[in-house]
C-alpha cells in the first residue's frame, strides 16, 4: 500500500462552513465531473477560525531508512537489473556534476549548477516515468536526460558552447534540452514551464491509458511565482495527466523556506486545487521511484493531475556563483550530506541486496570519470557555431528584413576587423 | 568604491533619513546576489531589509501597496530579464495609480531596482536591457547610472522622487567602475542629460555601462581621424532631456544614438524621431542608431551581437563622411 500513510488530500467530509451569502453558493455546479462535482458545504452554528498551527503535517513516504535499511516487510518491487541501472546513473551523474563543476572553477566553461543531493529525486523519479513522458524542467535535473540517453558528449557539448550544441551556443551551459529526448530547453526566468507542461498535458488527455503524460520539474522557491498557481489551477480544472514535481531542497538560492512559505511545504497546496498529492522522502530513491509511478499511472488513468513533493536537501552551492557558506552553516551541510545522501543510501540498500560492492564501485567512477573527462576534452576541441549563420536564425522560421540588413552589417564589420571579432577571444 | 558599494551606501543613507523606507527582495536579506544590500538587515534590522518569497509581481505589487500609504519602499528584482513577470503591476498599477484616481492615491514612494545589461557570459536571460518597455509607459521613470558617483545620487533621487521609478544598475559595472562617492547625502537631479565631454562635430548619446563603450569610441574618433564628439550620458530615460540633446546636435549637426537593447523600438528610435522633427534643419547626416541586434542575448555571439567601440567608431564616421 503505496499511501498507507498519507493523508487524503481530496476528503470529501470537508466542508467549509460560509456564512452570510454562502446560499446561492451551495449548490454551485464547479463544472467538473468525479471526485468533486459541486460545491458543497454544510452550514454550523460553530464559529470557528481555524487556526495554522492545528493544521497537520504530511508524512513522507519512505521506503528505505536513512540506515540503508528496508522499512517496510514487503521488498520494493523494482528488479535488481533496474536498481543497477540506477545505482550507476546517480553515480554518473555525481561524477559528471563534480567534472564540469571543476572545469567552470578553472575557467574552461562560464557556469554550472550541480545536482548534489538530489541525484535520487533526479534518477527515481527519471526511472518512473516513460521515454515519451514530455518533461518541463526547471534546472537541477541533468539527470533525467542522462536517464533518457543524452550522452555525455551532449552535455559536455552544451556546456562548452560548441558546434555541437543543439542549442547552437546561444544559452549559458546546463540550459539542455533534447526534443529527440521529449525534453523540454531549459529556460532560466523561473516557474514558465509549469502552466506551459499543463498545456502540453492537456493535448495529451485523449493519449488513452498507453499514451504519455507530461512532467513539470521546479523547485520549491520557484513554486512561489504566480506561474505556479496558473499551471496548477489549469491542470486541475482542464483535468490534465500531468505530473508536478516538486524539489524541495529548502533553499532558493539563500532563501530559506521560512522565508518562502509558512504552509505545510507544497504537498498542502494540492488540497486547495483538488489535486492529488504525494510527499515522498526525496533522498530515498526507491521511494521517489514508487512514488513518481504511482503518481503517473493515477495522472493516466484519470486524466488528472497529480503534485509530487519530493523532501530534499541542497548540498551543493546554489550556482558556480554562489557561495552558500555566506547564508548557511557548514554543519548543516555536513550533517545532511552524511546522513542522508542518496548516493550511499542506495548503495547500503543495494550492498545490503549483494547488488553491488566495493569493486564494482571503484570501477564505475573510474570508467565514468574517465568518460567524462574525454566528453570534455572532446566538446573543447570542437569549433564554436559560426556567427554569421546563428546569430541570426531561428528568430523567424524566416529573416525579416531587418536581420537581414543586420546580418549583412555584421559580415562588414567582421571584414573590417577579423582579429577583434575572432573566437576564442 | 566600486558601483555595488555605491548602491549599498545610497540605500544605507535612504534607510538612515527616512524611518518609513524598507528595502525588500529576493535574497536581499544576506545582501543579495549582488551585494548590494550587504550589511542592512543587521544595522535597520529584518523589518526594514528583508527576504521575499520568489515572486516578482508580490515584490512589485507589495510595493506599490506599502508606497501607497506614503511610505518608502525600494524593492529589487534580481535581474532585469525578470521583471517581466512585475510588468503588469508596473505597468498598469505603479504607472496608472495616481492618474486614474484623479491624484488622489500615488505609490511614488515606489523604486524598483533591477541589474541589467551585457556581462560578457549571460546569454538569453541575465543581459538584457528592457528599459525601452518601461520607458512607453507614462507614469514611469526610468533611470540608468554610469558609474558609482551617479548611482549613489541617482538612486537617491529616485527613491526620494514623488513618481514610481525603475532604476536599472548596470551590473557589468558592479565591481568594475570605481569612483570617488561622496560620503555624505546628495542626489543628482532626475531629468537632465549631462555632457560628459564636449565636443564639436558629431554628437553621441547613450547611457549605463554603454557610456564606456562610447567614451572609447570618442576617443577613437578624436586620435584616429581629428572628429571631436561631444559625448552625452542621457541618465534619465524617461522623462529625457529634450533640451540638452537638441541645443548640442543644433551645434554639431550629427548624432549617434548607442543602446544594448535591441534596435526596433528601442528608445533610440524614440531620440531619432524627436530630433529630426526638432532639428531637421540643423542635420548633416542620417540620424545613426548604434544598437543590439534583432534577436534575443546570445551567449557564444555576444562579441558580435553588442554595439561595441568599433561599431560606434563606424558610426560616428559614417555621419561625418556622409
Ligand atoms: C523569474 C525569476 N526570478 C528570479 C530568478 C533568479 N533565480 C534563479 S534560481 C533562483 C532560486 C530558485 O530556487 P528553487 O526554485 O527552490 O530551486 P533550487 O535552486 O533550489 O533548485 C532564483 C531566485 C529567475 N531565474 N527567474
Ligand atoms: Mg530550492
Amino acid at each position: 500500500m503505496l499511501l498507507a500513510n498519507s493523508r487524503g488530500m481530496l476528503a470529501a467530509g470537508r466542508r467549509a462552513a460560509v456564512a452570510a451569502n454562502a446560499m446561492q453558493l451551495r449548490s454551485l455546479t464547479t463544472g467538473v465531473s468525479g471526485a468533486a462535482d459541486k460545491l458543497t458545504y454544510e452550514f454550523t452554528d460553530k464559529l470557528d477560525l481555524i487556526k495554522p498551527e492545528s493544521y497537520e503535517s504530511r508524512k513522507a513516504y519512505q521506503v528505505i531508512g536513512e540506515d540503508g535499511k528496508l522499512r517496510q516487510s514487503k521488498e520494493p518491487s523494482l528488479s535488481a537489473e533496474l536498481c543497477q541501472k540506477m545505482y550507476e546513473n546517480m553515480v554518473r551523474l555525481q561524477v559528471m556534476d563534480h567534472v564540469l563543476y571543476e572545469a567552470q572553477r578553472q575557467g574552461r566553461i562560464s557556469f554550472y549548477m550541480q545536482t548534489n543531493g538530489e541525484e535520487g529525486i533526479n534518477i527515481g523519479s527519471a526511472a518512473a516515468l516513460k521515454h515519451e513522458d514530455v518533461v518541463f524542467a526547471q534546472y537541477r535535473e541533468a539527470g533525467v536526460l542522462m536517464w533518457r540517453g543524452f550522452s555525455l558528449q551532449n552535455f559536455a557539448d552544451q556546456c562548452f558552447s560548441n558546434a555541437d550544441d543543439p542549442g547552437k551556443g546561444r544559452q549559458m551551459p546546463i540550459h539542455y534540452g533534447s526534443v529527440e529526448h521529449n525534453f523540454h530547453t531549459i529556460s532560466s526566468p523561473l516557474t514558465t514551464q509549469v502552466p506551459q507542461a499543463a498545456g502540453a498535458a492537456y493535448a495529451f488527455r485523449d493519449a488513452g491509458k498507453d499514451g504519455p503524460v507530461v512532467a513539470t520539474y521546479f523547485g520549491e522557491g520557484a513554486a512561489s511565482e504566480g506561474d505556479f498557481h496558473a499551471g496548477m489551477n489549469f491542470a486541475a480544472t482542464l483535468e490534465c495527466p500531468i505530473l508536478f514535481l516538486c524539489r524541495n531542497n529548502q533553499y532558493a538560492i539563500s532563501t530559506p523556506v521560512q522565508d518562502q512559505f509558512r504552509g505545510d511545504g507544497i504537498v498542502s497546496r494540492a488540497q486547495g486545487y483538488g489535486m492529488a498529492s504525494i510527499r515522498v522522502d526525496g533522498n530515498d530513491t526507491i521511494a521517489v521511484y514508487e512514488a513518481v509511478s504511482e503518481a503517473r499511472a493515477y495522472a493516466r488513468e484519470n486524466n488528472r493531475p497529480v503534485l509530487v513533493e519530493m523532501m530534499s536537501y541542497r548540498i551543493g552551492h546554489h550556482s558556480t556563483s554562489d557561495d552558500s557558506t555566506a547564508y548557511r552553516p557548514i554543519e548543516e551541510i555536513e550533517s545532511w550530506k552524511e546522513t542522508a545522501h542518496p548516493i550511499p543510501r542506495f548503495r547500503k540498500y543495494m550492498e545490503a541486496h549483494n547488488l553491488w560492492d566495493e569493486d564494482k564501485e571503484t570501477a564505475l567512477r573510474t570508467d565514468v570519470r574517465k568518460a567524462v573527462l574525454q566528453a570534455m576534452t572532446h566538446a573543447e576541441d570542437k569549433p564554436k557555431p559560426d556567427a554569421l549563420d546563428n546569430l541570426f536564425a531561428d528568430v523567424y522560421t524566416e529573416m525579416p528584413q531587418n536581420l537581414v540588413e543586420q546580418q549583412r552589417e555584421l559580415s562588414e564589420q567582421l571584414k573590417k576587423y577579423p582579429a577583434h571579432y575572432a573566437v576564442h577571444h | 568604491m566600486n558601483m555595488f558599494m555605491a548602491i549599498n551606501d545610497a540605500m544605507r543613507t535612504a534607510l538612515k533619513s527616512d524611518d518609513s523606507a524598507v528595502l525588500f527582495g529576493e535574497d536581499v536579506a544576506f545582501g543579495g546576489v549582488f551585494r548590494c544590500s550587504m550589511g542592512l538587515r543587521d544595522e535597520f534590522g529584518k523589518n526594514r531589509v528583508f527576504n521575499t518569497p520568489l515572486c516578482e509581481q508580490g515584490i512589485a505589487g507589495f510595493g506599490i501597496g506599502y508606497a501607497s500609504t506614503g511610505r518608502t519602499a525600494i524593492a529589487e528584482v534580481q535581474f532585469a530579464d525578470y521583471i517581466f513577470p512585475a510588468f503588469d503591476q508596473l505597468v498598469n498599477e505603479a504607472a496608472k495609480m495616481r492618474y486614474r484616481s484623479g491624484n488622489q492615491f500615488n505609490c511614488g514612494g515606489l523604486t524598483v531596482r533591477a541589474p541589467y545589461g551585457a556581462i560578457g557570459h549571460g546569454g538569453h536571460y541575465h543581459s538584457q536591457s528592457p528599459e525601452a518597455y518601461f520607458t512607453h509607459t507614462p507614469g514611469l521613470k526610468v533611470v540608468i547610472p554610469r558609474d558609482p558617483i551617479q548611482a549613489k545620487g541617482l538612486l537617491l533621487s529616485c527613491i526620494r522622487d514623488p513618481n514610481p521609478c525603475i532604476f536599472f544598475e548596470p551590473k557589468a559595472l558592479y565591481r568594475g567602475s570605481v569612483g570617488d562617492v561622496p560620503v555624505g547625502d546628495y542626489t543628482i537631479p532626475l531629468g537632465k542629460a549631462e555632457i560628459v565631454q564636449p565636443g564639436t562635430d558629431v554628437t553621441v548619446v547613450g547611457w549605463g555601462a554603454q557610456m564606456h563603450v562610447l567614451a572609447k569610441a570618442c576617443d577613437m574618433a578624436q586620435s584616429e581621424m581629428g572628429i571631436s564628439c561631444e559625448l552625452i550620458d542621457l541618465r534619465t530615460i524617461v522623462p529625457w532631456d529634450i533640451a540638452t540633446i537638441v541645443d548640442s546636435v543644433k551645434k554639431t549637426g550629427r548624432l549617434v544614438v548607442s543602446h544594448e537593447a535591441p534596435k526596433t523600438s528601442g528608445f533610440a528610435a524614440e531620440i531619432a524621431a524627436t530630433i529630426s522633427d526638432k532639428c531637421f534643419l540643423y542635420l548633416e547626416a542620417p540620424i545613426q542608431r548604434v544598437c543590439g541586434y534583432d534577436t534575443p542575448f546570445p551567449l557564444v555571439f555576444e562579441k558580435c551581437y553588442v554595439p561595441d567601440h568599433l561599431k560606434n567608431f563606424e558610426a560616428i564616421k559614417h555621419t561625418v563622411d556622409f
